[in-house]
């Protein structure tokens, strides 16, 4: 084999160790990582939010032909939120605008994340998973409100 | 070589009627960008709606062609090359299977019973002759490889201690590599959605059909892409003017796209419930592997053209890239090839970051994901389509090329369309735009309560792309229809410029046989996908759901669809 094939074999895999070295650095260090998976269950077909605490809330997410269920959660700002999306009919998605948070939505199977809201605001959540017809109106929202203000 | 009169006339057709239907495939994708710069506020124009435009856009375009294509170029090169033509049996049985198969799919297409895209992700409903006409594709794509099979074994017979010529190396592990990707997906239309969708069987799991989808979705684009790369190390040179810089470094390049092709389709699933971080992790290293064939082809070639602009009479560093053959009638196919590669350095780095696992969450499913694939499946792979099939369609049926100055320029208009449209799509998708959305009824009308203005600089900025590919695409239909329709006035040849090596390298015996490494790619396949396949078992359920697409009612009525109190 060519020496100069060689090196080109050898610092493509340095190149790539580092890209790896940083994924792995995100997963671990600052708890970027991808969505979880728990099992199916039918109890999560019903959209709901529920609050835990102060500003702990679980959000159940269903996914319908062609809205969101709830199609508009409030939640005060600095809260976290634990996300549990699935669909009741086909393959939907769930892609929360300027959150790292970008699910698929598929029935028979429970997707989870868990998001931080800080700043107040109001997020748009946009179905980019073709979905039949009314694919283009399916929208969803999130309304971050002043802690304040709320009580 | 001379050719049979049967041989001749597959090949022909193999060429014609995929480009025929590319017609088709181009106007609807050129359609889509308009409808969603939100200069038309509709859901269908001409009689043909947006979801089916883009159903067709993406079978006829990333399925049919590239398959013809594939099936085509796999003959061309196992005869060139071995001398000989595949039993006629295989090969007209092939395209037969083939033919057959494509006019089910483009029926159902244009009647509007299959609508559910080029992915057709159940629960959503096509009509169960086009699960059956993509088997019959793909069936016939394995009956072409069997043919080959036996040429090579016969060959390897008759000319004892001789190696595997390198383009014949590239055209059997792409077609293994296919056999092996396509069982999943043969399985799926066949055994899951075919009674599924007749009504034979009640329900489906959803995330099953999509893992087996995506076993297949991810190597089918190193299936379109392994004939552009046999083109690069055994064509390019040649036409360049140069060698080939590296024999040996081609045919490891190969080998590792044979062992790394199949077990990456998890990473078009990173966003999905049902499998672990641990998975996804697995197939992000994976696919990182599978990005190191492609570096070592960017740096053969690169020496390889290098060295043609040194012969060319080059002086200084950088001075052999202005010799090269641009712009040149006579060696037209120069062009398609060289910016085929300007556009894939870009398509390659934008899917480096799409196989970033967590980064993949900035981007999966907007419409960054087709100005990724467009620098891709729309650079390298339908460039050198396109001009390969004008230049095998020209010599096998023993014609000249009809507006050669045409010709010559249509690939360098078309990278510039394509930049256009993925920078549009790029720049839109980090903003959050969706792909696969009739965004012309909402997003981008100022008139509707979910318009977005940030989306609409950059889906007019997709729309000009799309425009320069789509005069572009015309140019090159007139070219090619012009030469395939025009009178014979040469003998009909099989033939392609065939490149040599630049030294004489030493035989490596691990890179002349391919059993290890299918042995390789069987084992890798197996330690990624029996846990993905756990995975979906624990964490997943069957639905009793089934969904036309413009209704949500479900088609099979239980209780099991009424939300649980």
């Amino acid at each position: 084999m060519n020496k100069y094939e060689k090196w080109v074999i050898v610092l493509t895999g340095l190149l790539f160790s580092s890209f790896l070295f940083s994924l792995l650095y995100n997963a671990f260090a600052r708890k970027v990582d991808v969505p979880a998976c728990i099992p199916y269950s039918r109890a999560f077909s019903k959209g709901r939010v529920r609050q835990l605490d102060d500003s702990t809330y679980e959000v159940y997410v269903a996914a319908h032909m062609w809205n969101f269920d709830p199609g508009e959660i409030v939640v005060p700002a600095g809260s976290t939120v634990d996300f549990y999306l699935t669909s009741t009919d086909v393959v939907h998605g769930f892609d929360i605008d300027g959150k790292a948070v970008n699910l698929m939505a598929v029935p028979g199977a429970v997707n989870k994340i868990t998001v931080a809201f800080n700043s107040i605001g109001t997020y748009r959540i946009v179905c980019h998973e073709f979905c039949g017809a009314g694919h283009q109106n399916m929208m969803g929202k999130i309304i971050v409100k002043d802690k304040i203000y709320q009580q | 070589m001379t050719i049979s009169r049967p041989y001749k006339r597959t090949i022909l057709l193999g060429l014609f009627m995929p480009m025929t239907l590319f017609i088709l495939g181009v106007y609807n994708g050129v359609m889509q960008t308009i409808y969603r710069s939100g200069v038309i506020h509709r859901a269908s124009f001409a009689g043909i709606g947006y979801y089916q435009g883009l159903t067709m856009h993406g079978v006829i375009n990333a399925i049919v062609l590239t398959t013809f294509f594939a099936v085509v170029f796999g003959h061309v090169t196992v005869s060139v090359y071995l001398g000989k033509e595949p039993p006629r049996a295989t090969y007209q049985l092939s395209m037969l299977f083939m033919v057959v198969g494509t006019l089910m799919d483009a029926f159902t297409m244009v009647a509007g019973t299959s609508e559910a895209l080029y992915t057709f992700y159940a629960p959503l409903k096509d009509s169960a002759l086009f699960y059956i006409g993509t088997a019959l594709l793909i069936i016939g794509s394995w009956i072409a490889f069997g043919g080959w099979v036996r040429t090579w074994f016969e060959w390897r017979r008759e000319n004892p201690g001789k190696k595997m010529p390198l383009a014949v190396l590239g055209t059997l592990v792409n077609f293994t590599m296919w056999f092996i990707s396509t069982l999943p997906v043969a399985y799926e239309v066949l055994v899951i959605l075919t009674p599924w969708s007749l009504g034979w069987t009640g329900q489906v799991n959803v995330p099953l059909t999509r893992m087996l989808f995506w076993m297949f979705g991810h190597p089918l684009v190193y299936f379109w892409l392994l004939p552009a790369y046999i083109a690069y190390y055994t064509i390019l040179p040649k036409v360049a003017g140069g060698k080939l810089y590296s024999d040996n470094a081609g045919r490891l390049a190969f080998l590792l796209f044979l062992i790394l092709s199949t077990p990456v389709g998890v990473h078009h699933q990173f966003s999905e419930p049902v499998f672990t971080p641990g998975t996804k992790f697995w197939v992000s290293i994976l696919t990182f592997g599978v990005a190191i064939p492609s570096f070592m082809t960017a740096f053969t070639v690169g020496a390889s053209l290098e060295y043609a602009g040194w012969k060319r009479g080059a002086r200084g560093l950088f001075g052999w890239m202005g010799k090269l053959p641009w712009f040149r009638q006579d060696s037209f196919l120069f062009g398609y090839f060289i910016c085929g590669l300007i556009l894939f350095i870009f398509g390659g780095i934008s899917g480096i970051i799409n196989a970033s696992y967590a980064l993949n969450q900035m981007v999966h499913n907007t419409s960054w994901v087709p100005g990724h694939f467009h620098m891709t499946v729309a650079g390298p792979v339908l460039l050198v389509i396109l001009g390969l099939s004008l230049y095998i369609y020209s010599k096998v049926a023993g014609k000249r090329i009809k507006y050669g100055t045409l010709a010559t320029i249509v690939p360098y208009l078309w990278m510039i369309g394509v930049a256009l449209l993925s920078h549009g799509l790029m720049a839109g998708g980090l903003m959050g735009e969706p792909r696969r959305t009739n965004m012309g009824l909402t997003y981008t009308n100022p008139d509707s309560d979910l318009f977005n203005k940030h989306w609409v600089p950059t889906s007019m900025m997709t729309m000009i792309g799309g425009f320069i590919m789509g005069a572009a695409a015309l140019l090159y239909f007139l070219s090619f229809f012009a030469t395939a329709l025009g009178k014979r006035t040469m003998q009909p040849v099989l033939e392609l410029p065939q490149a040599e090596e630049l030294h004489e390298e030493k035989p490596i015996g691990l890179l002349l046989n391919m059993r290890p490494w299918i042995l390789a790619s069987v084992f890798l396949v197996l330690l990624t996908y029996v846990p993905a396949l756990i995975s979906v078992f624990r964490y997943s359920a069957p639905v009793k759901n089934k969904f036309q697409i413009d209704n949500p009612i479900n088609e099979i009525n239980t209780q099991q669809n009424v939300p649980a109190k």
